[in-house]
């Protein structure tokens, strides 16, 4: 039921994912920020199968963490984005898969290029300029085929994020309710208020 | 659907006399010319039952499951219409109807030009979602209807009389396997009007309403772009604009959009437009059109997200 969204503009990508917590008809936690933060230039929206969810966001928090202390220098987003997509392919030849899915997005400080990411449970990787998962793609993504901008202001970006949330509040059944938004530019990453 | 099963099971009664009736035909030498016409006194289901002609594939059964709706609809009918976009709004210039032309059964495209706009009378339109039968039969019968009642009370028929008389009828069938889900448009005293009806017997008014598959991605569009005071063009558009998101993101939708505008004089067919040729080029140079195509690929040729430092 979770919906998370991310579009990219001019220098920058914005990820948003509701910030409930649900169970059966009964919605458990209404403050919950399923964004995680990768690194100063890397963001992570997971949503899926409850549990799953979060044990694999730690999982990839920590890898990505350690090949920083390993190599001096962070992945760069197409290369974190690679690992996270492999580490779910081969979860899914296991046992007991993880059902995860994801939105990576990253500022590219060697090409000064935002970057996103749209990665399923299933190691699908997509390299997309706008992301949606859950029933809020249904209604997002016509939206931004028709409002999104790659050359957006982070103010035109935000506007156009505040569209697909009004847009799934208005026609979605189950409201998502609260957002968490995150952007990530050159100068690293911020939570903004919508 | 059990019945369907239970044939080609090969553990059954009626298998076993089948295998029977094989036997008794190798043995055809045996039976005398008096015991001819009865079959060994087996009748005639030593022939075995009769039968129906069955896919060539390795499991029939569910194969046939795929193209029906038995979990829906016990008596199982051929699944044909379930993939439709289909959309009507209200604004000051009167009622945009637009719909797509794809049929499709199961997951093989039956036609890509399907009439999805059914023309009541020269002030009425419905929209077709559903079964395509249905929706067919039942308003044009309802265009019968609102003859007589022309005839009867020298007056038109108010859309709202003339959804709730397709409302109740609906209604009367219910739980008999109708499916539809119906738009009826049209301007009548009270002026511009569009209702909702469907085979539950949901009947609603309302200023926007799109009904099928792709639904979700026309309201992406729709809700966003709609207001009251839209001009004619701009209405247009938006309709356009709004079934080609659905065409081009919904499976099950797509091929050409018919579009109508519903005034007071009555309706007119604004015209039919390939998905694909918007996608690429756009509706053309005509009024509240873009000028290039509606892709996101093509809006937005030439430009980057890149930021590379200015020095």
């Amino acid at each position: 039921m979770d919906s998370s969204f991310a579009i990219t503009g001019k220098g920058y990508a914005i990820v948003a994912a509701d910030m409930t917590v649900s169970r059966s008809i009964v919605k458990m936690q209404y403050n919950e920020d399923k964004i995680k933060v990768l690194g100063s230039h890397l963001l992570m929206a997971f949503s899926g199968e409850p549990g799953d969810t979060v044990q694999f966001a730690e999982y990839v928090e920590r890898n990505i963490r350690l090949a920083q202390i390993r190599n001096t220098y962070p992945l760069p987003p197409p290369s974190a984005a690679s690992w996270i997509r492999r580490e779910l392919a081969d979860s899914l030849r296991s046992r007991s898969p993880y059902s995860v899915n994801l939105l990576v997005a990253g500022y590219d400080l060697s090409t000064h290029e935002p970057k996103l990411y749209w990665i399923d449970y299933l190691g699908t990787m997509a390299t997309v300029p706008f992301a949606a998962h859950g029933y809020g793609s249904y209604f997002a993504l016509s939206l931004l085929d028709r409002y999104h901008d790659p050359e957006a202001t982070v103010e035109e970006g935000l506007a156009t994020l505040r569209r697909c949330i009004d847009e799934v509040s208005k026609r979605l059944v189950v409201t998502p309710g609260k957002f968490k938004v995150k952007v990530v530019d050159k100068n690293g990453v911020r939570e903004v208020e919508l | 659907m059990n019945s369907l099963v239970q044939r080609f099971d090969t553990n059954n009664a009626l298998s076993e006399i089948k295998r029977t009736s094989a036997i008794i035909e190798e043995d055809g030498d045996n039976v005398s010319d008096l015991m001819w016409g009865s079959y060994g006194g087996f009748g005639n289901l030593a022939t075995g039952i009769p039968k129906f002609n069955i896919p060539a594939v390795p499991d029939p059964s569910a194969f046939l499951r795929l193209h029906t709706d038995d979990h829906t609809d016990p008596s199982c009918r051929i699944k044909i219409q379930h993939g439709t976009t289909t959309l009507a709004f209200r604004f000051k210039g009167g009622v945009i109807v637009a719909v797509d032309s794809r049929a499709t059964a199961g997951s093989y495209i039956a036609s890509g030009t399907v009439k999805k706009v059914i023309e009541i009378n020269p002030y009425l339109l419905g929209t077709m979602a559903g079964g395509a039968a249905d929706c067919q039969y039942w308003e044009t019968y309802l265009g019968i209807q609102c003859r007589l009642h022309e005839l009867r009370n020298k007056e038109r028929i108010s859309v709202a009389a003339a959804s709730k008389y397709l409302s109740n009828l609906v209604y009367s069938y219910k739980g008999m396997g109708l499916s539809m889900g119906t738009m009826i448009c049209g301007w009548d005293k009270t002026g511009p009007q569009v209702y909702y009806v469907d085979s539950d017997g949901t009947r609603l008014k309302g200023d926007l309403f799109s009904v099928g598959s792709g639904s979700t991605f026309a309201y992406g569009v729709l809700d966003q772009g709609h207001h009251w005071d839209l001009s004619d063009e701009d209405a247009q558009e938006l309709g356009r604009r709004s079934i080609y998101a659905a065409g081009h993101r919904d499976a099950f939708s797509g091929n050409t959009i018919n579009l109508y505008h519903v005034k007071e004089d009555g309706w007119k067919f604004i015209g039919n437009y390939d998905v694909s040729k918007m996608h690429y080029e756009g509706p053309g140079d005509i009024p509240g059109a873009p000028g290039h195509g509606y892709g996101y690929s093509i809006r937005t040729a030439g430009k980057s997200s890149a930021d590379p430092p200015t020095s």
